[in-house]
């Protein structure tokens, strides 16, 4: 056999690296159009307020304002429906385009100027005046329901997920183990704003919208629906986008006003969100109160779990609806046997920004609740941490694992794994023993260090389709078109592997064609870790398909049969020996246009990597500060296409789990006012917070679902961050089930430990 | 505020005479007027960095400076860096060492490091930590940002 070059499982460099490099990229903002116009928003400044009036004749009065809308402007226009977990009864709180009536947080956008450019459109924002009578702001989820106008409250909706019973179950366990967590509100916070330019073709009779990401589809489909437009008149085209991470993408207020604009006005309209509306306006997410319960036998097996859960959604329930409380209550029993569990969850509306899915969405929040459970079971059944996980886990011999529960349409059955075997395997990686045994030494000399261990199970490649269609160009170059998007992850270099492997070419041979709804039918985006698992494996069918296809025409032309010809390195060859060949090139000229072929890949079920967090952190009592020392991260992707981008995945997704755990947090004061507006409020982790870290990409576990065996990446290092520095915490400080509460800001965890030594004082006081 | 004041800038080596309101930021106008777009805004608060460029040998945040402050004055942004197809050894490192994911905050890095290694050679380690601290990246969790930056900063003293 003729050397044939792999791709698949290589760490080859990005083809996307070049052109943002060198200053070449394409990011929203780099987009203009002539003629275009500047779109500002003029947000709410109160939480809670009946409107009254909008007085905009100052702000239209100002030279280089075109037009300003308010929301009998775009009465017309119904609010955005829902993309995923899209329940009946939480319709009537989705968000209006423009407020009506009501505004519901600070940030609401309440009219939208028109201006020559954005210096303007911000001048004239500050001109607008809006007359309201406020309203009593709700800035607890916690707190009973109570009215949202309309005959609503403020609790939409009660997720239950059960199997088992859970009651019985308590009623005769051994033991019982309770406790009340909460997870703060924090989000995705691309580097790159939100943008959206959009522009109306006259020639073509296409309104354009550039700046689209994640869904180009469902957006193209669902802005069409909303202007009452065929959806062949209305292309969406991404460009370079500055990070994803749940938020960025899904359709915001803005996407569809300038859309509207841009038909109505006859102008490119140009929208670019600047970051104090980001922190205030884009999706939030995260914040959860959970009081869970596990009941256990005497060796701290777990026999059910119990958690009523209190979600807080802000003020409208956006595209994602349900999805985070739902995936929170659906995956927060993990790699544990739990033979009866039942999970109430309360779906709460305040007077916040609005939320939606953000990396690891729910999961960050159950594996905190579930793991500092383990770690308290452990406490109470007096076993170390790592026991009590061996303990419980489900075994190998037990996969294909059904869990009992669904979410996003799909049952949840754990298709592969060897959790013990992965543990075994982080432990080692990071010396546990030894570790424990320097630690204690530490200790003993006074200092505050402690290690963490956390485990969990991801999910990804959610269904239920990708199509690719891959062809050969007249160069002989190949192009792969896909419906899926790239957020900044690889997405070209990753399915250009796999391509390049089945066809047998190089993959730097390969264009990748993604996010652009005018070159493929369907497709469904990137989110939940689904590009390389659902793209990867249509990539793969359809480059199968191509290469038959390319063979079967080379067999006339070189006199052979497709069966005895094979293509090595983007020439046509015959099988095990010499002979003539030819250059796909050159066959693409003799044939032009006709090497194509498309294919689809279908899943109902998701794929469930899962991995191993091990941490050692340093506490400073004097100033509250946590610094991490050492990161230990296994996780099992089942194959890695590019170890690489895999492990680049993993740290950066690490590196956001550390902000929520220790430092972000959107804050408000009683009245609604938010508190966390600039980057000097809302601190995300720097070089300085992020700790080196070792990763160990295991392949232990290959898909059966998939040939290729693929399980996605993408939200790995993100998910149990919380869990295990709060385990960590509690271990330098000596005090099992110290942190029920992220993040662990500095005054936080100040507060507690001067809270706590006043308690332990009296308690002393009185034993005297 | 409309009364516009006539300025040239000079970037990487070509002088741009552009008239711009008092209030214009230098990264408004070196990426709307002069059509160099490869400097991002993230914060327009001088925190992120994402627009930093080099002024006079100096990175600076150009969200933080008016663009009449720059005047006259040597401006150096990301589409200067490469000598035609060859790639700045900053540029380069971070390629091989996978220190870029969506790529919106590099420009700002690749300035930030290149300004702070041609007038300080021999950066010490935590130096140069606190240097890449000055900038905001929500992809990478920097580890490979470091790495990069520690090889480039090598190729750049043999070179």
């Amino acid at each position: 056999m003729s050397a044939k070059q792999k791709f698949v499982g290589r760490s080859v460099p990005r083809l996307e690296d070049r052109p943002l490099l060198t200053g070449q990229g394409r990011f929203a903002a780099d987009i203009s159009f002539p003629g275009q116009w500047t779109m500002r928003i003029v947000r709410s400044p109160v939480a809670h307020a009946t409107v009254k009036s909008i007085d905009v004749l100052a702000a239209l009065k100002l030279p280089g304002v075109h037009a300003i809308w308010t929301h009998q402007d775009v009465a017309q226009i119904p609010p955005i429906p829902f993309r995923l977990t899209g329940l009946k009864q939480l319709e009537p709180y989705r968000q209006p385009i423009l407020a009506k009536d009501v505004v519901r947080y600070v940030g609401e956008p309440i009219a939208a100027i028109f201006a020559e450019n954005a210096y303007v459109a911000e001048d004239a924002a500050e001109l607008v005046e809006l007359a309201s009578e406020p309203l009593e702001a709700t800035m607890l989820a916690t707190e009973p329901p109570g009215s949202y106008g309309q005959k609503l409250n403020t609790e939409p909706g009660v997720l239950r997920k059960t199997y088992g019973d859970v009651d019985a179950v308590f009623r005769d366990a051994h033991s019982v183990v309770s406790l009340e967590l909460s997870i703060g509100r924090h989000t995705g916070v691309p580097l790159e704003t939100r943008g959206a330019i959009a522009r109306h073709d006259e020639a073509r009779d296409v309104l354009e919208l550039h700046g689209a990401a994640k869904v180009p589809h469902w957006n193209r489909d669902t802005i069409a629906q909303m202007l009452g437009l065929k959806k062949e008149s209305v292309q969406l085209y991404e460009g370079h986008v500055g990070g994803g991470f749940g938020i960025r993408g899904e359709i915001y207020p803005e996407d569809v006003l300038v859309c509207a604009a841009a038909l109505k006005f006859r102008h490119p309209v140009k929208w670019i969100e600047d970051r104090r509306e980001h922190l205030i306006a884009a999706n939030h997410s995260r914040e959860q109160h959970h009081r869970v319960k596990a009941a256990i036998d005497a060796q701290g097996r777990i026999l059910a779990i119990d958690d009523e859960f209190f979600h807080d959604n802000g003020a409208y329930m956006r595209t994602h609806a349900a999805t985070v409380p739902d995936l929170a209550a659906a995956m927060l029993p993990g790699p544990y046997r739990v033979p009866a569990y039942r999970a109430t969850g309360h779906i709460r509306l305040t007077n916040k920004t609005p939320c939606g899915t953000y990396r690891a969405p729910g999961r960050y929040e159950s594996t905190f609740v579930r793991e500092r459970l383990l770690d308290a079971i452990a406490a109470k059944v007096g076993v170390d941490k790592v026991e009590i996980r061996r303990r419980n886990l489900i075994g190998k011999s037990a996969m294909p694992y059904t869990l009992g529960l669904d979410t996003l349409g799909t049952q949840i059955v754990y298709d592969s794994g060897d959790y013990a075997a992965l543990l075994d395997k982080a432990l080692k990686a990071a010396r546990w023993d030894e570790l424990q045994k320097q630690l204690g030494e530490r200790r003993k000399n006074g200092e505050r260090v402690g290690a963490g261990i956390a485990m969990f199970v991801e999910k990804s490649g959610l269904g239920p389709f990708d199509t690719v269609r891959a062809v050969i160009k007249p160069d002989g170059t190949v192009e792969v078109i896909t419906g899926v998007a790239s957020i900044g992850q690889g997405v070209e270099t990753v399915i250009a592997q796999i391509c390049a492997d089945a066809l047998g070419v190089d993959y730097t041979n390969i264009r990748v064609t993604h996010g652009q709804t005018d070159r493929i039918a369907r497709g469904m985006g990137a989110f939940a870790s689904r590009v390389t698992v659902m793209c990867g494996e249509a990539t793969r069918l359809a480059a199968t398909r191509l290469r038959a296809c390319i063979l079967e025409a080379a067999a006339e032309l070189m006199q052979s049969r497709a069966d005895a010809l094979d293509i090595v390195n983007g020439e046509i060859v015959r099988r095990g020996g010499p002979g003539p060949s030819m250059p796909l090139a050159e066959l693409a000229r003799i044939l032009p246009g006709s090497l194509s072929a498309e294919d689809t890949f279908e899943s109902t079920h998701m794929v469930y990597p899962y991995g191993v967090h091990i941490a050692t952190v340093r506490v400073d009592a004097d100033t509250g500060n946590v610094a991490i020392e050492r990161y230990v991260i296994a996780y099992d992707v089942g194959k890695a296409v590019n170890p690489k981008l895999v492990e680049g995945q993993i740290a950066g997704g690490l590196a956001q789990g550390v902000g929520g755990a220790l430092l972000e947090e959107f804050r408000y004061d009683e009245n609604g006012e938010p508190l966390s507006v600039t980057f000097a409020d809302y601190l995300m982790p720097t070089a300085r917070e992020v700790p080196d870290v070792s990763i160990l990409v295991s392949e232990d576990a290959p898909s059966p679902l998939n040939p290729l065996g693929l399980k996605g990446a993408g939200e790995g290092g993100a998910n149990p961050v919380g869990a295990v520095i709060a385990s960590a915490i509690d271990d330098a400080l000596q005090r099992p089930g110290l942190v029920t509460q992220l993040p662990v800001t500095p005054q936080r965890l100040k507060v507690i430990l001067h809270d706590s030594a006043s308690v332990t004082a009296s308690v002393g006081l009185k034993q005297h | 505020m409309s009364k516009k004041i006539a300025i040239t800038l000079t970037i990487n080596g070509r002088d741009y005479a552009i008239a711009v309101e008092s209030r214009r930021t230098l990264v408004d106008a070196i990426r709307e007027d002069c059509g160099q777009t490869g400097t991002h805004i993230g914060c327009e608060h001088g925190v992120c960095g994402a627009c930093t460029i080099i002024v006079d040998g100096e990175p600076i945040r150009s969200c933080l400076m008016f663009a009449v402050q720059a005047n006259g004055k040597k401006i150096r942004t990301v589409e200067g860096l490469a000598d035609g197809d060859k790639l700045h050894p900053m540029q380069q490192a971070f390629m091989d060492h996978h220190g870029l994911q969506c790529g919106f905050c590099t420009p700002g890095f690749l300035m930030l490091a290149v300004g702070a290694l041609e007038r300080e050679p021999d950066i010490s380690d935590d130096e140069l930590l606190d240097l890449l601290s000055s900038n905001l990246c929500r992809c990478t969790g920097y580890q490979n940002i470091i790495k990069a930056v520690h090889a480039a900063a090598k190729d750049m003293r043999k070179g």
